[in-house]
């Protein structure tokens, strides 16, 4: 039983092959290289927060699912790791925006 | 050992049915452990973007050459890195030993080149005198290091620690000491200092490119 649940196992984690792999890595090179050109573009600053922070999301998002092979894992891993982790930046984000809104208003004109 | 460790897995103690994850307990610590780290990481950045909103004149030193066009290929080294080391858990996992431990040697030898291009770049600022406290740019923002040095700093510390990390799993995994799970748990330590160095290269380096 145990040879043959370990059998299994293995199967499990070869789900990705070497060229899914290799794809998702070209993926994030490029979107890597798109973010240095808009760089080079020298966009303007709350434009380029923007991109660039969902650039980063989309980025994580890969590295995540592929890469720790999140997406090969049950849901309840993804459920008792990712809401907890974005609840906690959420409540970092809520004390960052009106305090930083409110400073950018107190600076002299 | 594995034999054990597997039994672990199917056979939960406790007896109301399976274990709910399916996965092993190093794995779900290091997951664990990965989130808490990842809020350390969060609460540097989110810190580091109000310092910078409250000051109206923050530096943008870095010219797309040298430092944008270095910081992208370190990007492109840990990036190759990560390739490298899942490719590594992959072979582990189909029980090849000798190919996971050169894709683990592999992943290495990118994380000692990161880091010493790492160090170099920050030598260099030194040399600018560009330091933790100080900086020569006029107006003075003394937080600039602070951030700057803060933030790469304790990314590099994670690398340094994810090298002798993995060094210590290959030597033990070429052994046959430890198990594929062992490479598997590594991997996702490597793979997030991956992931937080795609949040500091755009936040700290391409934020930051000199406007001129």
């Amino acid at each position: 039983m145990s040879a043959h649940g370990h059998a299994e196992l293995t199967h499990e984690h070869s789900v990705g092959t070497t060229r899914l792999f290799s794809i998702v890595w070209v993926w994030l090179l490029l979107l890597t290289a798109l973010e240095v050109f808009l760089a080079y573009e020298r966009l303007e600053v709350h434009l380029m927060i923007t991109i660039l922070v969902g650039l980063s999301l989309i980025k994580a998002a890969l590295i995540m699912s592929y890469f720790m092979h999140l997406r090969f894992e049950r849901l309840g891993l993804f459920l008792l790791l990712v809401p907890a982790m974005v609840f906690c930046i959420c409540m970092m984000l809520i004390m960052f925006f009106p305090d930083s809104i409110r400073l950018m208003d107190l600076r002299p004109h | 050992m594995s034999e054990t460790e597997f039994e672990g897995i199917v056979e939960s103690p406790w007896s109301g049915g399976a274990s709910p994850f399916a996965i092993n307990s190093k794995k779900l610590g290091m997951w664990l452990f990965i989130i808490s780290d990842s809020l350390t990481f969060s609460a540097l950045l989110v810190s580091y973007a109000y310092v910078r909103l409250e000051t109206p004149d923050w530096p943008r030193p870095f010219e797309i050459w040298p430092a944008i066009a270095k910081s992208s290929f370190m990007t492109f080294v840990l990036l190759s890195s990560s390739l490298t080391m899942v490719l590594g858990v992959n072979s582990a996992f189909k029980g090849d030993r000798k190919k996971t431990v050169r894709y683990l040697i592999a992943t290495i030898i990118c994380g000692i080149a990161f880091v010493l291009i790492h160090a170099t770049e920050w030598v260099t600022l030194f040399g600018e005198g560009v330091t933790p406290w100080s900086n020569p740019w006029k107006p003075f923002v003394p937080l600039f290091g602070g951030t700057f040095f803060g933030l790469t700093g304790l990314h590099m510390v994670h690398v340094t620690i994810g090298v002798v990390y993995l060094a210590i799993i290959a030597w033990g995994f070429g052994k046959g000491k430890y198990t594929a799970e062992h490479v598997e748990v590594s991997g996702l330590y490597w793979h997030f200092v991956d992931l937080v160095w795609m949040f500091i290269f755009p936040m700290v380096y391409l934020l930051s490119v000199n406007p001129k």
